[in-house]
């Protein structure tokens, strides 16, 4: 099994695929934008220690609240200014996209595998066990995503690792959905006959035959539900329930500046820019993503 | 339609025996004795621990306890808060007026700004209008709309002062809530100054809710009127000389309705998560509010029923919609 999925990568990595992609790619805009903005994010998340101009947990107690360099009172050495308990903001920021890039990529990973194969066996197996998988996703789509994660977090306890758990929970059944949906229509094509006409056994048809040809609309799902998993750690964090301080994760940083807001605007006003900016990259590159990729939504 | 509407229906039960199963669940696997939490600080003996689990049930089979549970979740029996010491169902209700009102005035918002939007931006396709409406909905989908209240908080209470921060009125108003809907309620009362108060709570609440709505809701009408604007009953109307006007707000939008319906109620527990950090951060005395509050205080039975409540009302809106769905459109009927 773990060769025939690794098999299953090769497909989409032909060259010819690749520079089409990027033919319709490029021609959204906003999407290269949301790229280049979503690559330096990418940079800043790894070599962040190495790029912030302090420690991120430093608290510079004789420089508590400074503004940022160009309001009167700030200077160059706090280019963002300092929080409450004199940490450089920006060098928090900066290590901030760290976390969220890490819940984005860790949230996404769990519930497209997991989505991926749940959604494989309700599409292949028998209609009973279609019928309860279904009504199973159901369930968790009946709780609105926030609550559930936050009452499961609730259960966990209040930590990075379990918000990411409790998000990847809540975001798994629209990819249980969506792979069924593909592989409901795919199975009845002709390629998927003849593939088993000639013998291909269950786990083949799933993985090699079938699924390579579901994966445009998984992407785009991707794409959406990292920035999904993103706002939602930070709307975790927010309400003490995700990373707890001093983590410089950017919703946590917002809850501790909350008590501040109307004495120090930058303390509040960049960790949820920084959320902003992020989300906005990604969607702006799922959008290019769903273009790219879908040909039918290729001209709208 | 009798058929569909039934296995509707159907679909219905086995998905409201499994939430009520998994809302159960949570209280028994939530760490923590939940009858040590309710004693506190002062403790209790042994022989009132075990008074205590066999009121509560806590010491027979968890199959008998569901069983016990479920039968009273039929009666509308929820249990009783540990801490208010109300049934579950009589705080439920008490709130949520308050998060409905609220919730209703985010959906008007977001309807009022959102259809016009979508339907300007596909009209002018391509052009500046479609390009900026667009980027802004873009920008209100990705919004963290925690941040977004704090933002709006710091402009308009703080440096202008127009609005106030938190609560539903001024609390120098006092008046029975007969409707639980504050508007109404304050112009009833007759008091003057308290539906102008009312609505001034209203407001940054109404936005910051409405906001993601209000984008979903844009961008879905825009790509909606823009498949219908394709259609050949449209060149026909257009060719019969009528008016743009007349073609893309009655042909043309009437059918794109179809699929924006759908994302309006679905947007319904879009609303709700979004309450739960909206009534936080404008201390609105909601179900949001009430539901982190429990969660923090472990207040179990209040955690328990408000999930099942809020997800059955999630389930009834979207069964709603999907009947709704199938009288408008009735090509759904025959799947």
């Amino acid at each position: 099994m773990a060769d025939a999925t690794a098999a299953t990568e090769y497909p989409t990595q032909r060259p010819n695929r690749v520079r089409e992609f990027w033919f319709y790619f490029r021609e959204n805009r906003g999407a290269v934008f949301g790229f280049w903005i979503f690559v330096i994010f990418a940079f800043l998340a790894l070599f962040g220690p190495w790029i912030a101009p302090h420690d991120a947990t430093t608290q510079f107690r004789d420089a508590t609240l400074q503004p940022p360099f160009w309001q009167e009172g700030g200077n160059l050495t706090y280019l963002l200014g300092t929080d409450p308990l004199g940490r450089d903001m920006l060098s928090r920021l900066i290590i901030g996209a760290r976390f969220s890039f890490f819940v984005g990529i860790v949230v996404v990973s769990i519930a497209a595998t997991g989505g991926i194969l749940v959604g494989l066996i309700a599409g292949f197996a028998p209609k009973w066990v279609d019928s309860i998988i279904m009504r199973i996703m159901d369930i968790i789509l009946a709780f609105p995503s926030l609550l559930l994660a936050l009452v499961l977090v609730a259960i966990l306890g209040p930590s990075l690792t379990n918000a990411m758990i409790a998000i990847a929970i809540v975001l798994q059944p629209h990819y249980v959905r969506l792979t069924r949906a593909s592989v409901l229509s795919e199975r009845q094509k002709d390629y998927v006959t003849s593939a088993r006409v000639a013998g291909a056994g269950i786990g083949r048809l799933m993985f090699v035959t079938v699924l390579p040809n579901c994966l445009a609309p998984i992407i785009v799902q991707a794409a959406l539900s990292f920035s999904t998993a993103i706002l939602d750690a930070a709307a975790l964090g927010f309400l003490g329930m995700g990373a707890q301080p001093p983590t410089p994760e950017w919703g946590t940083m917002l809850a501790e500046a909350r008590e501040f807001i109307l004495r120090a605007w930058w303390v509040v006003t960049f960790p949820g820019l920084a959320i902003l900016i992020t989300v906005l990259a990604i969607n702006l590159m799922g959008d290019g993503l769903r273009d790219a990729l879908d040909p039918k939504l290729k001209r709208s | 339609m009798l058929n569909y509407v039934l296995s509707r229906l159907l679909t219905f039960v086995p998905t409201f025996v499994g939430v009520t199963l998994i809302s159960f669940a949570f209280i028994r696997v939530l760490p923590g004795d939940p009858i040590i939490v309710m004693a506190g600080e002062r403790g209790l003996t042994e022989e009132r621990y075990a008074e205590l689990s066999e009121q509560f049930g806590f010491d027979r089979p968890i199959i008998a306890q569901f069983w016990e549970y479920f039968t009273g979740v039929l009666q509308g029996d929820l249990g009783t808060s540990f801490v208010t010491k109300r049934p579950v169902w009589d705080e439920f209700f008490s709130l949520f007026p308050a998060t409905l009102e609220l919730s209703i005035c985010a959906m008007i918002f977001a309807l009022a700004l959102g259809l016009p939007a979508g339907v300007i931006a596909a009209v002018n396709r391509g052009k500046f209008f479609d390009r900026a409406l667009m980027s802004t909905a873009l920008i209100g989908y990705s919004m963290p709309i925690f941040w977004w209240a704090l933002l709006l908080i710091i402009v308009f209470s703080g440096n202008l002062q127009w609005t106030p921060v938190s609560g539903r009125i001024d609390l120098i108003y006092y008046f029975p809530n007969p409707t639980g809907f504050m508007i109404i309620d304050s112009i009833t009362s007759g008091q003057s100054g308290a539906f102008t108060s009312a609505v001034r709570h209203l407001i940054l609440p109404t936005i910051v809710l409405g906001t993601i709505p209000l984008a979903v809701i844009a961008r879905q009408t825009r790509s909606a009127m823009l498949e219908v604007l394709g259609e050949d009953y449209i060149r026909t109307a257009r060719a019969k000389g009528m008016s743009p006007g007349r073609v893309n707000g009655i042909h043309a939008l009437r059918n794109a309705l179809i699929p924006v319906i759908t994302v309006i109620g679905l947007s319904v527990g879009t609303l709700l998560a979004g309450a739960i950090l909206t009534e936080s951060i404008f201390s609105w005395p909601g179900i949001g509010k009430w539901m982190v509050d429990s969660i923090f205080r472990r207040d179990y039975p209040v955690v328990q029923g408000g999930l099942l409540l809020i997800a059955v009302m999630v389930m009834i809106v979207n069964l709603t919609v999907d009947m709704l769905y199938g009288v408008i459109n009735p090509k759904i009927r025959k799947r």
